[in-house]
């Protein structure tokens, strides 16, 4: 999908408050209680929202339905909204330029309603607003307008739930980004793994590779326009980039031994990689631009899965230095490595979050595997989910929702990808075409 | 049971090839015992051609298997790997590729660096007894190509393994 949008975007000045003060409504509320999720402590009231199909007229209809739909799909996966059912609308034909009957949505307990339109322009493109109301405080919360074209709805959809998780929420939004993940076909002991990217509600899936020679552990460039990731093609198990529009691969490094699970710098210019040679496995950046290799650890351990901080300045990994595997933490320049998880359970891929507060890591104890979180410090350990199986968090761009992957069990079973909120809610499978493992998160695209 | 006053010449040698073609397809899926042969061969044993790769497989034993998250080699691993030297003294313009592997219950990152600890030290091993260090190619597979596919114990230990890999033949 070109990424190269023609984005017109205004805001649209606030509805008039007039009828809704003739309405009545505005009087029963403080102007100032605007509603909001609360996400705080490990609660969550999941806000009841209205989403009715974008207005367009004629066969602009149709894609004004699936706008609704797509942003639905989105809120509720979030974890953090119920989008009610559309069934139990009463007001119709609602436009975003109407003031709305604000008693029909409180009426079926709609604390939000988002009202839109869609429609073709003369010149080809689309024009898309909507409007973002409290119902019970009779206000707009937000209105914007968007020009694009058509084939972009899907991203218009995304952006939009952005601006609506946001401004419910107060946090930053995730749903217009996409996901790389490891497509896996065929029976277990004979996989085929092959790269495939997709939007991160599992549409628009794409393969980047045909799967000859096994694909694993890619991760997303800080532009998005490339993947580093490990390939055993003509069984020499390496690191590449790949492009992602252009197609071209080509591989990083020349190191006397494989690498594997290669994840770039936040400011995009180095690759840190693990290379395995004789018994060990130890960390080695490479620069992009110089060509220039650094050996960061030198253990006699298995030194791998590493992760930058979003500021660049810290590293985290996971290590059997100490006789399990735990996650260390090191400066950038390799110095100064301490341990931060401790106890009987064994850590591993510790991936530190866009916002820098937190380390999501996969844990192992008493046979079992959970997906958790933990501070920098190695304070505040948080288990997520916890079964049979749960590898390999990656972090959506709001530090808020992390995906993972999951294997169903038995000789026919295999990895699927679930999403889940940091409060532990809205813990929800994704659907792909095939078993997927692996996930790693892009950036925001906008 | 074939009758064999009429079976032709080459019918019999078919026969002889079609039985030892079924020990080394049982050798693929050895009997449970960590560290052990995986299969006791006698009868047909000198069916496969001497020094092919089923001659190693099937009167040798191409691999070893270790415990939980370790690599180190037990004495069943060791023996298996002592007749692996004879063997490729035996025949020293055989080159081959030793596999890493290991169980599904760790991570992916982890268990690619696991098998490749595995395979060096079974590299190693076979060095240090005297087999050339370029007659060899080690590489990793982590959990990624299992041979045993159930969710216990009894495939997950099949898994844990080091497999020598005859090149060619």
């Amino acid at each position: 999908m070109n990424l190269q949008l023609l984005w017109k975007r205004v805001w649209i000045a606030a509805a008039v408050l007039a009828a809704a003060l003739a309405g009545g409504l505005a009087g029963s509320l403080p102007a100032s209680a605007l509603v909001e999720v609360n996400v705080t402590g490990g609660k969550v009231q999941p806000l009841p929202i209205a989403i009715p199909a974008f207005q367009g007229a004629g066969q602009d209809a149709q894609m004004g339905s699936d706008i609704a739909g797509v942003i639905s799909a989105d809120l509720k996966r979030s974890g953090l909204f119920v989008p009610l059912d559309p069934s139990t609308f009463t007001q119709a034909n609602m436009s975003a330029d109407a003031t709305p009957q604000f008693a029909n949505w409180t009426a079926i307990s709609a604390q939000a309603l988002v009202a839109g339109s869609v429609a073709k322009q003369p010149d080809g493109r689309i024009k898309a607003e909507f409007r973002l109301w409290d119902t019970f405080a009779g206000q707009q919360m937000d209105g914007q307008q968007f020009f694009t074209q058509p084939d972009n709805w899907r991203r218009l959809a995304h952006i939009i739930a952005d601006a609506v998780y946001t401004r419910l929420t107060g946090e930053k939004g995730y749903f217009d980004s996409r996901v790389v993940f490891v497509d896996e076909s065929g029976p277990k002991d004979n996989r085929v793994r092959r790269l495939a990217i997709m939007d991160q509600d599992g549409a628009n899936v794409r393969y980047l590779t045909d799967g000859k020679f096994m694909e694993l552990t890619p991760r997303f460039s800080p532009s998005s326009q490339e993947i580093t990731y490990m390939s055993y093609d003509n069984d020499q198990p390496r690191v590449y980039v790949l492009n992602i529009d252009t197609g071209q691969r080509e591989p990083v490094g020349d190191f006397p031994g494989m690498t594997s699970a290669p994840r770039f710098s936040p400011d995009g210019q180095k690759v840190i990689m693990s290379l395995s040679t004789g018994h060990d496995t130890n960390l080695f950046t490479l620069d992009l631009r110089s060509r220039q290799t650094t050996r960061l650890t030198s253990d006699a351990a298995i030194d791998t899965a590493a992760s930058y901080s979003p500021d660049g300045s810290q590293i985290v990994f996971e290590s059997d230095r100490g006789g399990t595997t735990q996650l260390y933490v090191m400066n950038a320049d390799g110095t100064n490595p301490h341990r931060i998880t401790f106890g009987n359970s064994e850590y591993d891929t510790p991936v530190w979050s866009p916002r820098g507060d937190l380390i999501a890591f996969t844990r192992r104890a008493n046979g079992l595997f959970a997906i958790g979180v933990i501070k920098p410090d190695g304070s505040g350990e948080r288990i997520l989910t916890e079964g049979f199986h749960n590898e390999g968090p990656t972090w959506a761009p709001n530090g808020r929702v992390i995906m993972f992957f999951r294997n169903t069990q038995g000789a026919t079973g295999g990895p699927q990808l679930w999403t889940i909120d940091l409060s532990g809610y809205g813990e929800a499978r994704l659907q792909t075409p095939n078993f997927a493992s692996d996930p790693a998160w892009s950036p925001l695209l906008n | 049971m074939v009758n064999l006053p009429t079976i032709s010449r080459w019918g019999a040698i078919a026969t002889v090839i079609a039985a030892a073609l079924l020990l080394a397809a049982c050798a693929k899926n050895p009997a449970s015992e960590p560290g052990g042969l995986g299969l006791g061969v006698n009868g047909g044993a000198g069916a496969a051609t001497p020094g092919s790769s089923q001659d190693f497989v099937v009167n040798v034993g191409d691999r070893v298997f270790f415990d939980t998250d370790s690599s180190d080699l037990s004495a069943e691993a060791r023996a298996t790997l002592d007749r692996q030297v004879q063997w490729l003294k035996q025949y020293p313009n055989v080159s081959f590729t030793i596999e890493g592997h290991a169980d599904e219950r760790g991570t992916r990152e982890y268990n690619i660096a696991l098998g490749a600890r595995r395979a060096a030290i079974v590299q190693d091993y076979l060095t240090s007894h005297g087999i050339a260090g370029n007659r060899m190619h080690t590489i990793s597979y982590g959990k990624e190509r299992p041979v045993a596919t159930c969710d216990d114990i009894s495939c997950w230990s099949q898994n844990r393994r080091a497999v020598t890999v005859i090149n060619g033949n």
